[in-house]
């Protein structure tokens, strides 16, 4: 079914009893073109590209859990392509612009909101370091404002403008990063794959590759082994493990991040704000609820919930930046498991094995990749060479010394 | 999260610094540079024990090799790292 505004009404007056579900529980073939591992956003996006784009259809997803168990449906929502570095930019910034066209392409409400994403600078250095990043922006073809103190009171007169030790002096503001819904994402990603036939296939976990004579030949599954043409890994928080299974060793480690939901409350924040101190960025969902993140809990984790040292300090950060938040509740926190790489960029490449790729090292900021994730692994998927944007995503760039390392941080995955 | 410090007792990890995997050996000085990028940026990752770096930074200052679960951060091990590194095979 199509939605739009005649299906709403239409279903409105018959009582809501006639929608069907959104896509079809399938069960395990004996064999695909494609088996896509992990049925988060980007396994997801993945399908629905190689199917809408390259006509490839004969694909399952292959999800462990449920769709949107992972961290698609764990993320704090913030989307923007607001980097430094040429590895970086244009892959975000063709994120971004999918995100724009997103909900007429898979026609479903995702609730995409271009609200605004600004980062707060608090020293004369900071703001040296934002205003080459916003020129680098710009350079790109990315929209990207530097403003002063006086501009950012106008936008958030809430917050601690006079912090004794952090006073505001500014902010990098990009109008047309904001937040988009991520559990729409998934279903809606899901959906649209389906209705080309990708088969959806969850509760079914990938225990092994099978690989014969250096090309890929399937994977093993709790519900029976699955031949297929070509693999492709999607599995986040998980890739080490499941790259594992083909003898592979990533420049990965895996760490826990939590975010934070308060009590509902009328609208109070209209944008994306992020602190230039600590590590923490808040903004305000539908329906009343402060959603808010900081660090990563610091030390390899597989356990989908962080300690309470951190949720301290992402207090902290957000007191620090914003007082009145202490008046508020905090209703829900959870965590997810994110793949964070040697250099804290992505990696959307071949593998040493025929027919095996590899999507991976999303770190703390895979959500707003989803899209452009999709798009250009598909695109490796389907004709055997990297979408231009993608060129620079290497797995082997560790090796060559082509790092992409926004932060300057080094090999220490939980610094970046 | 608390760990048990061979020299000041059982404290809170607040107290820690984390480094990260100390099984990974840094290679000698004419090792090939293929060695030198494992020992820099390949990692097994395991989902259960994990040897680690942790120092007491706000205590003895010493390093540490701890043995923990990365599921259930259940600690097992807590070794001072220079007798952990000699007793390890490379
Ligand atoms: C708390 C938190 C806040 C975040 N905030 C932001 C943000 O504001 N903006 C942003 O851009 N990014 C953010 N991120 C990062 C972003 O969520 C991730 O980088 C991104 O979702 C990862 O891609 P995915 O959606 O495909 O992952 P997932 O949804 O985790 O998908 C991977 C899937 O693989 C499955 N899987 C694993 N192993 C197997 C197996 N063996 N067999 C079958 N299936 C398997 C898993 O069950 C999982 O569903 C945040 C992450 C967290 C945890
Ligand atoms: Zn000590």
């Amino acid at each position: 079914m199509r939605y739009s505004i005649f299906s709403l009404a239409a279903q409105a007056l018959k009582g809501n009893r006639g929608w069907a579900p959104a896509w079809r529980d399938a069960a395990p073939k004996a064999e695909y073109d494609v088996v896509i591992v992990g049925g988060g956003g980007h396994g997801l996006a993945t399908a629905h590209y190689l199917a809408s784009r390259h006509g490839i259809t004969n694909v399952a997803v292959v999800e462990k859990g449920y769709v949107g168990s992972g961290n698609v449906g764990r993320n704090t929502t913030i989307i923007r392509s607001n980097y430094l570095l040429p590895g970086n930019t244009p892959f975000y910034e063709l994120s971004l612009k999918l995100w724009e066209g997103l909900e007429q392409d898979i026609n479903f409400n995702a609730m995409v909101s271009q609200r605004g994403v600004l980062n707060l600078y608090h020293s004369d250095g900071q703001r040296d370091a934002y205003a080459r990043r916003g020129n680098a922006m710009r350079l790109a073809g990315v929209d990207g404002e530097l403003l002063d103190r006086e501009q950012v009171r106008a936008m958030a007169p809430f917050l601690d403008f006079d912090n004794g030790r952090f006073p505001i002096q500014g902010g990098l503001l990009q109008r047309r990063g904001g937040t988009v819904r991520h559990d729409a994402v998934a279903w809606g990603y899901a959906r649209a794959a389906d209705q080309r036939g990708v088969d959806i296939i969850q509760n079914c976990e990938v225990t092994g590759i099978t690989v014969q004579n250096g090309r890929v030949t399937g994977v093993d599954t709790t519900r029976g082994p699955i031949r297929a043409k070509k693999v492709a890994l999607a599995a986040a928080g998980n890739s080490s493990r499941v790259a594992a299974m083909a003898g592979l060793r990533l420049p990965i480690e895996s760490h826990v991040l939590q975010a934070f939901v308060s009590e509902g409350v009328k609208p109070l924040i209209d944008c994306v704000i992020t602190f230039g101190v600590g590590h923490f960025y808040i903004s305000q969902s539908d329906k009343g609820g402060l959603v808010f993140g900081g660090d990563i809990d610091m030390y390899n984790s597989y356990a989908q919930r962080g300690n309470l040292p951190t949720v301290e300090h992402v207090m902290e950060a957000g007191m620090a930046m914003w007082p009145g938040l202490g008046r508020l509740r905090t209703l829900r926190q959870w965590g997810g498991i994110m793949d964070m790489t040697m250099d804290g960029s992505p990696i959307i490449d071949h593998t040493p094995v025929q027919g095996l790729y590899l999507n991976c090292g999303w770190c703390y900021g895979g959500f707003k990749a989803t899209p452009a994730s999709g798009f250009c692994f598909a695109h490796l998927i389907a004709r055997d060479e990297p979408h231009e944007v993608a060129t620079l995503l290497r797995l082997d760039r560790f090796a060559t010394g082509r790092l992409i390392d926004e932060s300057g941080a080094g090999a220490q995955p939980n610094l970046h | 999260m608390r760990i048990a410090c061979p020299h000041c007792g059982d404290r809170d990890s607040q107290e820690f610094t984390y480094l990260g995997d100390a099984t990974v050996r840094r290679p000698a000085a004419d090792a090939p540079a293929e060695a030198m990028f494992e020992y820099v940026y390949l990692r097994d990752n395991p989902a259960g024990p994990h040897r680690e770096y942790w120092r007491h930074s706000a205590g003895c200052h010493a390093w540490l090799v701890v043995t923990r679960d990365t599921r259930t951060h259940a600690i097992s091990d807590v070794q001072p790292a220079r007798p952990a590194r000699k007793g390890a095979v490379a």
